[in-house]
């Protein structure tokens, strides 16, 4: 049916235009999008749980290096970080495996502009169907999207261990527990009161910086509406049609508007969870309301 | 025993060596049609996707195709995401200073101005070219004010919502698009030749993969099948070999 679109209705028409591969390739994005916050906040907030205790560690070098890794990141632009630092470190993964890999090649890797490594230490190899080498720029996707906001995060949870009462640390040791125990069992739970404003700024954030997906060669829902509702031709598509990119845009725009809505009303939820018990503003005005 | 191993490991070694020495990774725009774009069931189709089936076809040659953003798609070629651009690229001395180029498989083409009304001055107004394009090259040059967008069809949509006074682009971009305005967009001024003919970009250490690509658009050059394919997409005023 869908073959001759000039002969349908416009309901059909529609129908039809909407369920084309290329269309379908738009719906597979947003599976893309999701999975890639589902799979990155946890990940980042791991970097940045990591960065925040480097930065607070009694050993120096650890402590240098959780502070360098939190200014430094913090300080560069996101664009810089995902035009440039992917490139650099899709290189070292294939300037390693070459190394491992090819140990009696003789010409050097780079000649002139060219990067140059075995056809073995390729990642993925150029033979792996064009699926595995998205799935590769997907992962670099998460691993970038992890460091960068990991950074963010770290400075975040840093402020919020700092944010606990003095008091609560000092009746821990009061009690016997030695610095391990007490930051396991008083400063970890009670930090996230301090922590969560921050933090959901973060994901909104991240929820709208997953467009810089596209610059890792993993086609996103911005690519799609910008190739979508350009204008077609008829020449060559079945479904020609002028510019409907504010169509598009504005379908993106109310899908993002949803889903900033929807983490606001949960982060709302699990800030008044959280606050619960909680020697803050917040907690006690929960138990005024209470008693 | 051990022997056996080994050699079957070398035997697979090798396998898997020329294996890889057969797919060639095509990197392309999809979004300049006739040269290249999505097609509706969402894989690139268009003058360079048969082009360069054809190619692969009598190099024996497998080959994928892949989309990159026009802007990094240099970049992404040297350090070896795809092997191969044929993306509309013309052969400048520039680019050639960083890659290398097969002969070219469409002649030296010209650049068109089209605009929403007749009367436009192209030496002094506003004019939109995609961003590292040898039209935008050419009109940073003169006394128009530049206006660049990461894909071309932004450079017609900022003529039509009267962002640009007209787009500067490839004669055989801009055909399809003014005859299906229905007089809405025209073209206008002169038109300018820019470049040595359209190529495909390979990495300077890949010789051996031009010389294939070369001697393929040799032959098809010779046989006929080049121009038939011009005609195909460009249509009967396209130029021919």
């Amino acid at each position: 049916m869908c073959a001759d679109p000039d002969t349908l209705s416009s309901f059909w028409w529609m129908t039809c235009y909407l369920t084309t591969g290329k269309h379908l390739g738009l719906y597979w994005a947003f599976g893309t999008v999701l999975l890639l916050l589902a799979i990155t906040a946890p990940a980042a907030l791991m970097f940045g749980f990591g960065g925040a205790m480097a930065a607070r560690s009694n050993f120096l070098p650890l402590q240098w290096f959780g502070k360098a890794y939190m200014s430094i990141v913090r300080g560069v632009p996101d664009i810089a970080f995902f035009l440039f630092f992917v490139i650099a470190l899709d290189q070292a993964f294939e300037w390693t495996r070459h190394k491992v890999l090819c140990p009696d090649w003789d010409q050097p890797i780079r000649q002139g502009n060219d990067f140059v490594v075995c056809d073995a230490a390729k990642l993925p190899l150029s033979t792996a169907p064009q699926y595995i080498h998205e799935i590769y720029g997907f992962a670099l996707a998460v691993l970038t999207f992890a460091i960068v906001f990991g950074a963010f995060a770290a400075s975040v949870l840093y402020g919020g261990m700092r944010a606990v009462p003095r008091g609560q640390i000092e009746t821990a040791e009061a009690y016997g527990m030695s610095h391990r125990q007490s930051f396991r069992r008083i400063l970890v739970p009670q930090m996230w009161v301090y922590a969560l404003p921050g933090l959901s700024n973060l994901w909104m954030v991240l929820i709208k910086a997953t467009p810089l997906l596209f610059l890792l060669g993993v086609p996103d829902i911005v690519y799609w509406a910008k190739e979508l509702g350009g204008t077609k031709t008829p020449q060559f598509t079945s479904f020609p049609h002028g510019d409907w990119r504010m169509w598009y845009f504005l379908f993106l725009l109310v899908f993002y508007l949803a889903f900033t809505k929807v983490s606001e009303v949960v982060l709302d939820r699990l800030m008044k969870r959280l606050t619960h018990g909680q020697a803050t503003t917040g907690g006690e005005a929960q138990r005024r309301a209470q008693v | 025993m051990k022997n056996l191993l080994l050699t079957t490991t070398a035997l697979a070694f090798a396998g898997c060596m020329a294996m890889a020495q057969d797919v060639v990774r095509m990197g392309t725009e999809g979004a300049y049609p006739p040269y290249n774009f999505i097609n509706d069931a969402g894989e690139v189709d268009g003058f360079e996707r048969e082009l360069g089936d054809e190619l692969c076809k009598r190099a024996e040659l497998s080959c994928e195709w892949v989309t990159n953003e026009w802007d990094s798609i240099i970049p992404n070629l040297v350090s070896g995401n795809y092997d191969v651009i044929i993306a509309g690229m013309s052969i400048t001395d520039e680019r050639d200073q960083v890659i290398d180029f097969t002969q070219n498989y469409y002649p030296p083409t010209a650049s068109a101005f089209v605009a929403a009304s007749d009367d436009v001055d192209v030496t002094t107004g506003t004019i939109s070219a995609q961003v590292s394009t040898i039209q935008a090259g050419y009109i940073a040059g003169t006394g128009a004010t530049l206006l660049e967008f990461a894909n071309p069809d932004e450079t017609i949509a900022a003529v039509r919502n009267g962002e640009a006074d007209a787009v500067f682009a490839d004669y055989d971009y801009l055909l399809p698009v003014v005859e299906a305005s229905g007089g809405e967009l025209v073209f206008v001024g002169e038109r300018i030749p820019l470049g040595g003919g359209v190529g495909m970009g390979i990495r300077e250490t890949d010789t051996a993969l031009r010389d294939k690509f070369d001697a393929g658009i040799t032959a098809m050059k010779a046989d006929g099948t080049l121009n038939e394919l011009l005609k195909k997409w460009f249509g009967d005023q396209a130029p021919q070999y």
